[in-house]
């Protein structure tokens, strides 16, 4: 139980990820490599700012500017400055590694006993609810802190889906998808594409920065490391919730992240028990979506060998 | 500029091209003039159609116009404002565009109604108002229906199901619900089959004819040129080299284009005969 609850937090805490790569990758059409640098700067810019005291909420939106900020500067070099979008995806993130290490002052950082949201979330559930210290759910012991932060991040992932949702049906939030999915088509009706552009990966790398600094708070530590893949998980548990959900309409399509990015850490708990080594775990994660790309063609492939076994033998 | 009155009146011309030139790889052997000086007046509420054989600049002229080809020198004047240095979504507030491709014109993703609601803000801000309101579904609604396709119960199809003619009907009502100052229409039948054709030419006359719109029209058809329009510009080699107006353009028939046409092929092999005669004597 206690594993399920901790793999679920961690998956509502992806699902900002899952988002930002769902607005990059979906809506712009774009791999943006950003999010694995942008992931790190919002865990090391919010621990940075918590053992200094800093309040939790403010902490976390610090961090998530600095994503912002990030995304903006990808977004300026890539319409501004013409780097292809991979390429300053990469300059950006790289840049960010030396960021990241400059706030965090080392390696890594530990939260030690600082205040952040997950120990607010547990004094809230405290006071307002009379959450206990500890309680027993479906026979097994349940600490009241685990609980208060699985519901946190599962009502934060909601807000957050439900206001891309909101925002993706606005002026300004058709104007950015019709920037991503036909810049000729949005010119002509007088779309400025390239501020989308830097408006969307400022937004999605906020989102991931977010990402970045829940999983820091919820974790106690923050080190280098954190962002490494973070594209490729976002892209993962992205498939798992299209394949569950589809992707029309759209609401549908932006629930699915989230729930896409709490079913591949379940998945992710299930293999972790059963045996795989979790040295394996980007590894496979990179199969995963690699399988996912390339089964339709092999699908195809395959009927369109098996139709010419058929009319060979008929 | 004299043209720009001082009173600040209208001006008499919807658009106004001054010695509009650009050249594709300028410097390089494969040098070549795309629009040469050319100068261009469309008065207002007039229908002009550009002939020209491949590679004769009559798309740069549309991109010249509508921004998306920079101009190496020249000017470009739209509704008596200096267009020239605006970009091609600045221009898009006074100019409606239908492309060749009916996939250009529309945002594939998106809905029937998304599309629309895109197009009725051209020139407008976009803030964080829901797109799609009933007041505008509604507007957008009795837009549609006047195509006749039954399109305004499909409000919410997502528009890639839909046929290349649909879409480029679409594409039409949307260049136009925003009333342009002037219409760019760039071979806009030319993928179409001929029935989906002829309904958007159709379809294509009525709004001009119910909003007044000073258009310019790029076509390979004779008959459409002859068709439509009070006015027939032929291009070649980056040069306007017939203007046909007034009495000769109402006694205009496809023939006297097709004799046109093989007059500058004419012409243009004499040009080639003549350059190799010179490079043999003196290469």
């Amino acid at each position: 139980m206690n594993l399920l609850i901790g793999a679920a937090t961690i998956g509502f805490i992806l699902a900002p990820l899952a988002l930002g790569v769902f607005l990059s990758y979906r809506i712009y059409q774009t791999i943006d490599l950003t999010a694995d640098g942008s992931f790190g700067v919002g865990a090391a810019a919010a621990a940075a700012l918590l053992v200094r005291g800093m309040p939790p909420l403010a902490a976390t939106a610090l961090g998530t500017l600095a994503g912002v900020a990030a995304g903006a500067i990808t977004g300026m070099l890539h319409t501004k400055f013409l780097v292809g979008a991979l390429l300053a995806g990469v300059l950006t993130s790289t840049a960010l590694y030396s960021v990241n290490l400059f706030i965090m002052g080392s390696g890594s950082i530990s939260l030690g006993s600082a205040a952040s949201l997950v120990t607010l979330a547990e004094l809230l559930g405290r006071r307002l609810f009379g959450l206990p210290a500890s309680l027993t759910v479906l026979g097994t012991t349940v600490s009241g802190a685990s609980l208060a932060s699985l519901v946190l991040m599962a009502l934060l992932s909601g807000a957050l889906a439900w206001g891309l949702a909101l925002l993706l049906g606005t002026d300004l939030g058709l104007a950015m998808r019709a920037a991503g999915n036909n810049p000729q088509m949005a010119k002509a009706v007088g779309i400025d594409v390239d501020r989308m552009v830097v408006l969307g990966l400022g937004l999605s790398n906020g989102l991931i920065a977010l990402a970045g600094s829940l999983f820091a708070q919820y974790q106690g530590f923050a080190n280098i490391q954190m962002g490494i893949g973070a594209v490729v998980t976002g892209v993962a548990t992205l498939m798992v919730g299209e394949s569950m959900l589809g992707n029309r309409p759209l609401g549908r399509w932006i629930a699915g992240a989230v729930v896409g990015a709490v079913v591949f850490r379940l998945l992710v708990a299930v293999a972790v028990r059963a045996g795989l080594n979790p040295n394996a775990l980007k590894l496979v994660t990179a199969l995963f979506v690699l399988a996912v790309l390339l089964l339709p063609a092999l699908m195809r492939r395959t009927r369109r060998g098996l139709a010419e076994r058929d009319r060979i033998h008929a | 500029m004299a043209w720009r009155s001082a009173t600040g009146s209208m001006p008499e011309s919807a658009l106004r091209l001054e010695a509009a030139s650009h050249v594709f790889h300028p410097g390089t052997p494969s040098e070549q003039r795309a629009l040469d000086a050319v100068d261009l007046e469309l008065g207002r509420g007039t229908l002009t159609v550009v002939l020209g054989t491949n590679g004769s600049g009559k798309s740069s002229l549309l991109g010249a116009i509508a921004g998306s080809l920079p101009l190496a020198s020249g000017r470009v004047y739209l509704d008596g404002h200096d267009v020239t240095p605006w970009s091609e979504q600045r221009r898009a507030h006074l100019i409606g565009r239908v492309f060749q491709n009916p996939f250009t014109g529309t945002a594939s993703g998106l809905s029937v109604a998304e599309n629309l609601t895109l197009a009725a803000r051209r020139g407008r801000q976009r803030r964080l108002r829901p797109a799609l309101g009933a007041d505008r579904r509604r507007v957008i609604g009795e837009h549609v229906a006047r195509l006749g396709m039954g399109l305004e119960d499909r409000l919410d199809t997502p528009i890639d199901v839909l046929s290349g003619g649909q879409r480029q009907a679409l594409t039409v009502l949307m260049a136009t619900m925003v009333r342009p100052t002037l219409l760019l229409l760039d071979e806009h039948t030319a993928a179409l089959d001929p029935r989906s054709a002829e309904l958007v030419v159709r379809l294509t006359r009525e709004v001009i004819a119910a909003g007044g719109l000073t258009t310019l029209m790029v076509t390979h058809s004779l008959s459409q040129a002859v068709q439509l329009g009070d006015r027939v510009l032929v291009m070649h080699r980056g040069r306007l080299v017939h203007d046909i107006t007034g009495g000769r353009r109402q006694r205009l028939v496809e023939d006297d284009l097709l004799q046109l046409f093989d007059q500058l092929r004419w012409a243009d092999r004499l040009d080639d005969s003549a350059a190799q005669m010179l490079r043999r004597a003196y290469v």
